[in-house]
């Protein structure tokens, strides 16, 4: 049989090209998505630097009590979530659906106390006279460096609660697979490893001494 | 022998995250002792720095499995983010020059 009738009768093993790097499509996606995603952090991140380090009357409000405390506090439940979903994800792949479905309902109940403790310092914040373009301790552009920041953060933290919800139920009903979570999981993880940038950079170098 | 095989590599990879785990809230936790030090403000900033970048390596490398990947993944991963973010590094000499009044290097005008 020539190459020419192989074509024409569709694809065969020997012709189609091996994935990228060995990995299946649908991760090799999501590394895609999370290069892209880094680098739009990044680019946020370092237009704060830009403009915190071109300011002169840069504000750095932040009690210990309670707002790094509260830092704290998310920091410990954002990074125990990376780890629950791991154990998720673990699970799915020993074919365990029952606990890989209760991980992963776990990790989602961590980033849902995650983003109410987050919406409770926004909410604090506010309450101090905090806003988009003023604040009552210097230049304006403080309030919306953080709340676009940390707000970006947020809504990548609610969109993965979404997204372990939904896929947990359809890997719990037999539609998703195993890699469909651990696909999932490099989402999480990526949203975990932001929120160490933004720590220190949004909440750390702006503490009031 | 297989299940036993299975069992100990699944054990010892599970030992591997909860001891990640356990390293990046150290880490985590050494950025706030860092940010109470009594170092200059530029020092603290490339400590902190630094740590969050070791937090993001091991986090990329154990939780990711970027370190089980094929290497080609990694360094794809490591080279496109890296050039971006490097990229993204031009405006440092603006925003110096904003809060020292002029561009650095340059020679100071009379106005400042």
């Amino acid at each position: 049989m020539s190459q020419a009738d192989l074509t024409m009768q569709g694809h065969s093993a020997g012709l189609m090209e091996q994935p990228a790097f060995s990995v299946p499509a649908k991760k090799m996606a999501m590394w895609l998505f999370i290069i892209a995603d880094a680098c739009t952090f990044a680019a946020c991140l370092v237009a704060y630097g830009f403009l915190r380090n071109g300011t002169p009357n840069w504000p750095t409000p932040f009690k210990f009590s309670p707002t790094i405390i509260n830092a704290m506090a998310m920091t410990f439940v954002l990074v125990s979530s990376s780890l629950t979903m791991l154990l998720g994800v673990r699970a799915a792949q020993a074919g365990d659906k029952t606990r890989a479905f209760r991980w992963t309902m776990i990790t989602a109940a961590a980033g849902a106390i995650f983003a109410i403790l987050h919406i409770r310092e926004w909410l604090a914040m506010i309450d101090e006279g905090v806003t988009l373009f003023h604040n009552p301790w210097g230049t304006g552009l403080f309030g919306g460096a953080f709340f676009s920041v940390t707000g970006l953060h947020l809504m990548h933290v609610v969109g993965g609660v979404i997204a372990l919800i939904a896929v947990g139920i359809r890997y719990r009903g037999g539609r998703y697979k195993a890699d469909d979570l651990e696909v999932l999981g490099l989402y999480w993880h990526f949203v975990d490893l932001v929120w160490m940038f933004v720590v220190p950079l949004i909440y750390l170098l702006n503490v009031a001494q | 022998m297989e299940t036993r095989t299975s069992n100990a590599h699944a054990a010892e990879s599970m030992g591997k995250y909860f001891v990640t785990y356990v390293v990046i809230l150290a880490l985590a936790g050494l950025n706030f002792v860092i940010a109470y030090s009594h170092a200059d403000r530029r020092t603290i900033f490339v400590s902190m720095l630094m740590v969050a970048l070791i937090e993001a390596v091991l986090g990329l490398l154990f939780f990711m499995h970027l370190a089980s990947e094929k290497r080609g993944l990694l360094w794809f991963v490591i080279i496109f983010t890296g050039a971006v973010i490097f990229g993204m590094q031009y405006g440092w000499t603006d925003s110096t020059r904003m809060e020292v009044g002029h561009a650095p290097y340059s020679q100071a005008t009379e106005a400042h």
